[in-house]
């Protein structure tokens, strides 16, 4: 999957859970301060993102993830197979 | 007396099982429509009891997709209300200072929807998978904190529970922190969504559920002979409080006066009505006491009567315990025959009522009251709304499985 898709699946996430129109979620914007997602809301996209892609995200990463390219990158390293 | 704040109803909001809004309500009341239906949800198969009063307006048409996926049904419930309210109320336009500005909204169970449904995911999915808005959307102060947090209210949010009286209990307690000059407007009522088997399963348990055959709607009949229990409902109703002096700045449009409060518990049983209505009684004389009003004063009660066996009959003794002969004067109604009993938010409701029955000096009459039963001696509103005279008052009863009792009084603000 590549960065593009990735980024793209992870829009929609953020768009059901949050309502931030997907296309507003580019990789320099951080969650908090940009997109107005609260500490609650990221736990559910972390969740929905771990069954979406097939991966595990630790509380210890979860909270170095402040950008979307940040998560964009720790899924795409986290050896997506889907 | 003379000396002490005058409190003012001036915003109304409800949403209910026979209307979304508060004047659809009150219409279907005129006209004793009952939102009592068979459940229309798979898992009611095989219930005990298969009816309800569910919404008649689902709260997801009313309010956005986001805001309401970290609401409990309860939570959304009283948004809507609260909105209704506070919009009714015209206080939309930073009329209020936050600072002085304290919710009160209660519930009788809180989120329990919630709790139901995501202890079903624990379950078949694991820890991992509960989500994270599970312990806002569950606690019973949850109602409350949304409404705060939509008002931006800072001088304090609250959430009484006492069972069945929760709802006119958060109204007393916004009276006294108005009185008590902690706030200049106080936005209170109640709210419940406990729609779900369990909780129907263990009020069928008690036997505290109508297991009549036949029409729904014919199911909640308070005082007539054919009665077996209440129908469980749900809903939310809201008032705006403000103190006299605020009110009167702000050229607000007044509905009533919430002129006293009474409040008192049986100290008896944990779910029985205590039988000669003492306790009911007290609550009564209290509150018109509280109100500077002699029995002969009241015009109209609207009854917490929830066509239970044994409790319409204790509140019929305790309404002539505490009246006395001037009860004979008195109009008595029972609402809940046509929107079912909505546990926490019933006596916000009812208050609603009340306030409109005086606002518009009628009375909505009783459904299926078709066999009035001899141990209710009380002249109960029948067949058709019956007439207030101007400048009434009127009585709001309500009482909870904990004994406890509200009666609350409103007078027509001249």
């Amino acid at each position: 999957m590549s960065q593009q898709e990735i980024l793209a699946e992870l829009a929609q996430i953020v768009n059901e859970i949050a309502g931030v129109p997907a296309a507003d979620v580019t990789p320099e914007k951080t969650f908090l301060d940009d997109l107005d997602v609260d500490s609650l809301s990221m736990v559910e996209i972390a969740t929905a993102a771990e069954d979406k892609f097939g991966i595990r995200i630790p509380d210890d990463d979860l909270k170095d993830l402040k950008t979307v390219g940040d998560a964009v990158a720790y899924i795409e390293k986290a050896g997506v197979s889907v | 007396m003379s000396d002490r704040t005058r409190v003012l109803v001036t915003g109304l909001g409800a949403t209910t099982p026979v209307g979304g809004d508060v004047a659809s309500t009150w219409d279907a009341l005129l006209a004793a429509r009952s939102g009592v239906r068979r459940l229309p949800y798979d898992w009611a198969d095989g219930l005990p009891v298969q009816i309800g009063a569910p919404v008649a307006v689902e709260p997801l048409e009313v309010l956005d997709r986001v805001e309401a996926r970290t609401l409990d049904r309860a939570q959304q419930l009283a948004l809507v209300a609260a909105r209704e309210a506070w919009r009714d109320a015209g206080c939309g336009e930073a009329s209020v200072e936050p600072e002085r500005l304290a919710v009160v909204v209660a519930t009788g169970i809180g989120g329990v929807l919630t709790l139901l449904d995501q202890y079903d995911v624990l379950r078949e999915r694991g820890a991992r998978r509960v989500s994270p808005h599970t312990v806002p959307m569950l606690m019973p102060n949850g109602p409350a904190a949304t409404v705060g947090l939509e008002l931006t209210a800072r001088a304090g949010v609250h959430a009484p529970v006492s069972a069945c009286a929760s709802g006119a209990e958060a109204i007393a307690l916004a009276l006294d922190l108005l009185r008590a000059g902690r706030a200049d407007v106080v936005v209170a009522g109640g709210t419940e969504a406990a729609i779900h088997p369990l909780p129907i399963a263990g009020f069928a348990a008690m036997r505290a559920l109508s297991t009549r055959d036949g029409d729904p709607q014919e199911a909640s009949r308070p005082y007539d002979k054919g009665r077996d229990g209440f129908v469980l409902g749900e809903g939310a109703a809201v008032v705006v409080l403000e103190t006299e002096e605020h009110a009167r700045a702000r050229g607000a449009r007044v509905y009533a006066e919430l002129a006293g409060a009474g409040m008192s518990a049986d100290a008896y049983h944990v779910a029985a009505p205590e039988p000669t209505g003492a306790g009911a009684a007290r609550a009564l004389s209290l509150a018109m006491r509280d109100a500077g009003l002699a029995p002969t004063d009241v015009a109209h009660v609207n009854a917490h009567a929830t066509s239970t066996p044994l409790g319409d009959v204790a509140e019929a003794s305790a309404l002539r315990k505490a009246l006395g002969d001037a009860v004979d004067r008195v109009c008595v109604t029972a609402t809940k025959s046509c929107t079912g009993h909505l546990l926490g938010a019933a006596g916000a409701l009812e208050a609603v009522v009340t306030v409109l029955s005086l606002h518009n000096r009628q009375v909505p009459a009783t459904r299926n009251l078709d066999d009035p039963d001899d141990e209710v001696a009380l002249d109960v509103v029948r067949m058709s709304p019956r007439p207030l005279p101007p400048g009434a008052a009127a009585l709001s009863n309500s009482f909870g499985f904990g004994g406890h009792n509200v009666t609350l009084a409103f007078r027509e603000f001249a």
